[in-house]
């Protein structure tokens, strides 16, 4: 069976070190905080400037000098510090932070991105996800292998406006477990009940298979 | 040194028409509430505002949009604002989109007195059209270039009669920046202390910056997206 959002962000969970700094963007990759193995340290950014988001305040917590990048009222956890957004970029452009997961509309073999513009659709900006795709030491795309219509979003080339261009290093879908390699989308895992077929017919880019694809464990 | 002005009315003497604001705040976080107001209240039309959001409708820049004050937005995310997509689809407003680092680097390089610098956000997207690239390592750069303002309005939470200003929890974001980029830079504080009552040691942006700087009222501090765990 395809996983679902909390399923995807489990499973991305697992990408995490002890130690690492983290930026989350917004959805599913936002879920990825609630799976964070115990006993592990995860330091989380949000770039409006802060490290160490906590969880969401209680009612008589909510500060509205307090929010995350998607402008919902957060905490701040002890140890946590702040810093304006050039700073905050700086961190982000100078390759400090670890891991950044992201979702996106489209994916090419090739690694590019494609995740804030849809033409004919308003556009609202792009945020900082330029910044984080072209900086990141590593990128996680958060992602539904198909769209509604069952067409596939792991292309050979993106057809919408780009976020980045080679960026991307690992895929995490409902579908599978993917790195992006010279030669295309290198398959890693299936998700559970989910056959190498099933993949193949959801993913319009180049899928490499080599030996036996295991089931993810979640 | 007399950098003290009584309200904002006062403080946004000199901005005209045509001219080039930049305006701190993410989202309505940390957004100089008063002085957008007494620019609502004027006559002031066909201002650039760079500010890295909008405002919503009716509240922060939403207040200059809805009196079509504004020409053109330099921002990273404009969502959140009917009116805004309405002038923007009727091409009443010129919007122009930046990646949001790259936005901060060059406000923060218009204040630093660095006119162009590289960075790799928007290599290959259509950010990049019209830039100069360049190859550093194995990697591509674009050009950016610094930013400027005739004035700038930032909000700080604590400052003292020299200018010195401090920042409460996120509130910062581009306030600092900014602060730094405009020609005339205007603070408007929460609490305006007297010099000295600041620990020199705890100042996020010096006085320097600083030309005018006032103590707010009424601050609203609406929240976007009130989110709570229970």
């Amino acid at each position: 069976m395809a996983l679902d959002k909390n399923g995807i962000a489990k499973r991305i969970a697992q990408e995490l070190r002890d130690g690492y700094y983290v930026n989350l963007g917004i959805g599913i990759p936002t879920l990825v905080a609630n799976y964070v193995p115990p006993g592990m340290q995860i330091i989380l950014q949000s770039e409006n400037g802060l490290l160490g988001i906590g969880p969401f305040p209680a009612k008589n917590e909510i500060d509205p000098d307090l929010i995350n990048a998607g402008k919902q009222t957060i905490t701040a956890l002890p140890g946590a510090a702040f810093f304006d957004s050039s700073m905050s970029f700086a961190m982000i452009r100078g390759g400090h932070i670890d891991l950044t997961v992201l979702g996106a509309f489209e994916v090419s073999e090739t690694g590019d991105i494609a995740s804030w513009k849809i033409p004919g659709k308003l556009v609202k900006g792009m945020g900082g996800a330029m910044d984080l795709v072209a900086s990141a030491r590593n990128i996680i795309v958060a992602m539904m292998h198909t769209n509604p219509q069952g067409e596939s979003k792991l292309l050979k080339k993106c057809t919408l406006p780009l976020t980045g261009v080679g960026v991307v290093k690992k895929i995490v879908s409902d579908l599978a477990v993917l790195d992006v390699t010279p030669q295309g989308f290198k398959l890693l895992e299936r998700a559970p009940g989910v056959s190498v077929e099933d993949i193949l017919n959801a993913t319009e880019g180049n899928l490499i298979i080599e030996g036996d694809i295991p089931e993810m464990l979640i | 040194m007399n950098k003290v002005v009584q309200n904002a009315i006062e403080a946004i003497r000199g901005i005209e028409s045509q001219m080039t604001l930049m305006l701190g705040g993410f989202g309505l976080c940390g957004i100089p509430e008063n002085c957008i107001a007494a620019l609502a209240a004027t006559d002031i039309t066909g201002l650039t505002c760079i500010s890295n959001n909008a405002g919503i409708d009716g509240f922060g820049l939403g207040m200059l949009l809805r009196r079509h004050q504004i020409e053109k937005m330099i921002s990273s995310y404009v969502g959140e604002n009917k009116e805004f997509e309405r002038q923007l689809l009727s091409r009443e407003l010129e919007v122009e989109l930046i990646p949001q680092g790259t936005l901060a680097e060059r406000i923060r390089a218009g204040g630093a007195g660095i006119p162009a610098f590289y960075v790799p956000a928007g290599y290959g997207t259509e950010v990049a059209e019209g830039k100069p690239v360049r190859q550093f390592g194995d990697k591509m750069y674009l050009e950016e270039q610094w930013l400027k303002a005739d004035f700038s309005i930032v909000k700080a939470w604590k400052g003292d009669t020299n200018g010195n200003l401090i920042y409460r929890y996120v509130a910062n974001n581009f306030n600092h920046a900014m602060a730094m980029a405009g020609k005339i830079t205007i603070a408007e504080v929460e609490e305006l202390v007297p010099v000295g009552a600041l620990e020199p040691n705890h100042i996020h942006t010096p006085g320097v910056f600083v030309q005018r700087i006032f103590q707010g009222q009424n601050y609203e501090k609406r929240i976007e997206f009130a989110t709570t765990r229970d």
